[in-house]
């Protein structure tokens, strides 16, 4: 046996040394031109208008046409905290006046696929439609701005943001994907224009949609970044049935999707086309939810509520869950790997996520007993009729609620009856729900956890003027660690004192891409980094 | 004739009113809305502003009945309106996708054709022979397997071939191509679908043609020709077959309709944007006026082709047309 073991060892230092020396030269390859991009996008946009609409769908293959004033950085996109110019100049600069304004220069030499020279008078205009929209226009994240006092253009090349108080959330919110900015002189014209018509400054221009099947984009030869883009041209391919995205890859009828597969998926690509594919994986700012309906009886019972995060494995569910559904990560309410988010020793203090998994669950059937619940019932459990995640969480949940002798009957309905029923008719004892946002910003995505009267996507049916309070003071702070004792302290009432949703397991994403494919990086939300000017094929 | 050209039309206008009236109660039937199914579907952060902004704009925050009299207003001017989903005009939605449903459709007839007359004929004739088996197991297959499936099956089978010959994996287009822009592309493309559903649509008319031949066979004028002394083949060809025709031609038009808005699973499948992947995403998208013009547009087709069969049969059988 032993010199197999040698030669096994060999091979594997060789195979490690290979793996090295090539990741070094890709990392030196110089990037080169021309090509098309061809990825599949499973859904179609409603309209082009980023400043409405909240699906992905948009974003894949309209943000390439559009800049935005700072973004993501796109070299380094895994950060939560990296922000870089897009249409500024140099650096994002930290605020002045006690950290209530911020000053961006404009780049001279700025041209929107119409010719036209950008000014901050076209960011001015484009911020005052996406905070303060004029009647009959829709604004889909208005409130995120709800800080921000002024936006000026003290001169054609500069812009002002002024806020009402110092906000941690008004960076990432900024750099918020869907702020394409718009030219002024067409939205004076017409405001719904960007709805169905496109002019950007981003890297490629619009050149055709087939509706229902395809949206191309061209190089945009007078794009700001000399040399960029790397690519001729993009399609955007609409292919809603997973099964074909995959064998479209597969098949290199398209090299890359953007939003995420299975780990199956990923398996059977690895599977097929070996060395021709390359997998990124990522942890991802989506998050399934269990949303109980605090106005039905029993689950107005703190007690009982508590029994049903105490009764959930959350840690072994990521060990198993996360070989055949993209959840994987175990987090409080903030996203995971974000300076905010708790640490696994402060998550082992939250009810259900106790290390001892007995301990827990004998909490859990105590809690029941005191409430006096009625174990022979059977509770209704709203489900998404989606298989990734929903179902199969679903299930994994009714399968753990078992354990402490809770049932409950699961209703997998499609998407509109599903929104239906949780978000108007209200007739479910517990839900699954999902928060899934772009730009990591726990300070505002945390917001779906506090009173239904003020936030709009809790579904709970329940106020909760505690969480209120800390949520307020925790946006109104600038200082980092003050925020993270209040996110603490939020985290504590919701999942556990008060009891009032619970996380299951943060999502996954996964994206098995062709491995020509070069210059994209992944992010942690599938909103992210989709200007595509990085982008290349090593053909 | 004409007469009866003319009795049937007459009986298209309270159809189609009925079929308005139905599809518009049930899909205000269907829990949810479109707003909610835009904002709120992906599970990100929307303002409830922006929901109302968007309800205003679709027109759902209106009462029932005028809904109604607006849809039924537009039908009777050819005008569908706007789609919910993507505001573009519903006419030119479908226009889009008209093309490349009529070519499948088409297609996959031709298919069903060329293999269901033969095959059901020597069926019939050689009853209860080995031949008879094997095209009854064919049959039978062909229905018992959705097209859809085999779709899949195909697209799986010609990636594992080819990279197994060619060592590189191959599938059919995704993105359609007119046939007259370029040939091999569309055709490449739509073959494999036309297998798919043809295959299903082949096995039905071959289990009709086998049957309703075997009935012909038995009748008078058959025994009556046989007793003759006509040859077998003209007898099959001239005088049984033409006769046995009449419930394959019923079946051949309402596969056909069926076949201009029925592949929702199959269009997917091989990302064919057809009516059928339309029809899905619109009631996914709770897209009403889209879904209701979609409706009206297969009932359309439907009394279309019952039509033309019914044309057919008065032409076959004079009987029809003076009873």
């Amino acid at each position: 046996m032993k010199p197999i073991r040698l030669k096994a060892v060999c091979a594997a230092l060789a195979g490690i040394a290979f793996g090295i020396s090539a990741a070094g030269l890709a990392g030196a390859q110089t990037p080169k031109q021309g090509g098309n991009l061809q990825f599949v996008v499973p859904a179609e946009p409603p309209s082009y208008d980023a400043h409405r609409e909240t699906t992905f769908a948009m974003i894949h293959p309209i943000r390439p046409f559009y800049s935005l004033l700072i973004r993501v950085n796109p070299d380094n996109p895994s950060s939560t905290t990296d922000f870089v110019c897009d249409l500024c100049e140099g650096k994002v600069e930290a605020p002045t006046d006690g950290d209530k304004t911020y000053t961006f220069k404009i780049r001279k030499d700025v041209k929107f696929h119409n010719g036209d020279k950008l000014t901050a008078h076209d960011v001015v205009a484009t911020f005052h439609k996406i905070i303060w929209p004029v009647k009959g226009v829709a604004s889909a994240r208005k409130a995120f701005y709800t800080m921000v006092e002024s936006v000026t253009a003290p001169d054609d090349y500069t812009v002002q943001f002024k806020l009402k108080f110092p906000s941690g959330a008004f960076i990432p919110a900024l750099a918020a994907p869907y702020n394409f900015v718009y030219q002024k002189s067409q939205l004076d014209k017409d405001m719904h224009w960007y709805e169905k018509n496109i002019n950007g400054t981003g890297a490629f221009k619009f050149e055709k949609r087939e509706a229902g099947a395809v949206i191309r984009g061209v190089r945009n030869p007078d794009f700001f970044v000399k040399g960029k883009p790397y690519l001729d041209s993009f399609d955007a391919i609409f292919a809603k049935k997973q099964s074909l995205r995959v064998q479209a890859i597969r098949g290199d009828r398209a090299a890359i999707e953007f939003r995420g597969f299975p780990p199956k998926a990923r398996d059977d690509l690895v599977k097929a086309l070996g060395k021709d594919i390359t997998v990124q994986e990522s942890d991802w700012n989506c998050v399934l939810i269990t949303t109980v309906n605090h106005k039905r009886k029993p689950f107005d019972d703190v007690r009982v509520r508590r029994a049903l995060t105490l009764a959930v494995d959350r840690w072994g569910g990521s060990k198993y869950l996360s070989q055949i559904a993209i959840v994987k990560a175990v987090g409080g309410i903030a996203f995971p790997n974000h300076a905010l988010a708790a640490t696994k020793q402060e998550l082992e203090q939250i009810a259900g996520y106790w290390p001892d998994l007995k301990k827990s669950r004998a909490e859990a059937k105590r809690l029941l007993k005191e409430s006096g619940i009625d174990l022979s019932k059977t509770y209704y459990f709203n489900n998404r009729a989606v298989d990734q995640p929903y179902k199969i969480v679903g299930t994994w949940l009714i399968d753990q609620w078992r354990e402490v002798g809770l049932k409950f009957e699961q209703h997998t309905i499609p998407t509109g009856p599903f929104y239906d029923m949780l978000r108007k008719k209200k007739e479910f004892d517990v839900s699954l729900d999902f928060n899934c946002q772009s730009i990591v910003n726990p300070l505002v995505d945390v917001s779906k956890f506090i009173s239904d009267d003020r936030a709009g996507n809790n579904n709970g049916n329940y106020q909760d003027r505690e969480v209120d309070a800390l949520f307020d003071k925790m946006s109104r702070s600038a200082d980092p660690k003050e925020q993270r004792v209040l996110m603490r302290q939020m985290e504590k009432l919701t999942l556990d004192t008060h009891a009032n949703a619970f996380i299951t397991l943060w999502w996954n994403r996964i994206i098995p891409h062709r491995s020509y494919v070069k210059g994209w990086k992944i992010s942690p939300s599938h909103y992210l980094n989709q200007s595509l000017d990085n982008v290349w094929l090593d053909k | 004739m004409y007469r009866y050209i003319l009795k049937r039309g007459l009986l298209v206008i309270p159809t189609l009113f009925g079929a308005a009236l139905l599809v518009f109660t049930l899909l205000r039937l269907i829990p949810g809305d479109i707003c909610e199914m835009r904002m709120a579907g992906t599970g990100g952060y929307f303002d409830e502003n922006a929901l109302e902004v968007c309800r205003e704009e679709m027109g759902t925050n209106q009462p029932m009945l005028g809904q109604f009299f607006s849809f039924v207003w537009g039908l009777m001017r050819f005008d569908f309106g706007i789609s919910m989903w993507t505001g573009q005009p519903i006419i030119s939605e479908i226009a889009l996708r008209f093309e490349l449903s009529l070519q499948v459709a088409i297609m996959a007839t031709l298919v069903g054709i060329i293999i269901a007359i033969p095959l059901g004929t020597i069926s019939a004739v050689k009853q209860n022979t080995w031949i008879d088996y094997v095209v009854r197991c064919i049959s039978i297959a062909g229905i018992a397997m959705p097209s859809f499936w085999l779709g899949i099956l195909i697209i799986v089978g010609l990636l594992i071939s080819t990279n197994y010959l060619f060592d590189s994996p191959w599938m059919p287009p995704i993105q359609y191509v007119p046939i007259w822009e370029d040939p091999v592309h569309n055709l490449s493309m739509l073959i494999w679908p036309t297998v798919a559903t043809g295959y299903r649509y082949s096995a039905v008319a071959t289990r009709m043609t086998r049957s309703a031949l075997l009935e012909v066979l038995r009748e008078d004028y058959v025994r009556t020709a046989r007793a003759k002394g006509l040859w077998e083949k003209l007898i099959i060809r001239r005088h049984a077959l033409k006769n046995a025709m009449l419930p394959v031609i019923t079946v051949v038009g309402l596969e056909f309709a069926f076949l201009m808005g029925g592949l929702v699973v199959t269009e997917q499948v091989f990302n064919l944007n057809g009516l059928g992947k339309l029809f899905v995403e619109s009631v996914i998208n709770n897209d009403y006026s889209l879904t209701q013009a979609l409706v009206m547009l297969v009932v359309m087709v439907f009394i279309f082709v019952n039509f033309v069969v019914d044309i057919c049969y008065a032409w076959l059988d004079p009987r029809i047309r003076y009873s």
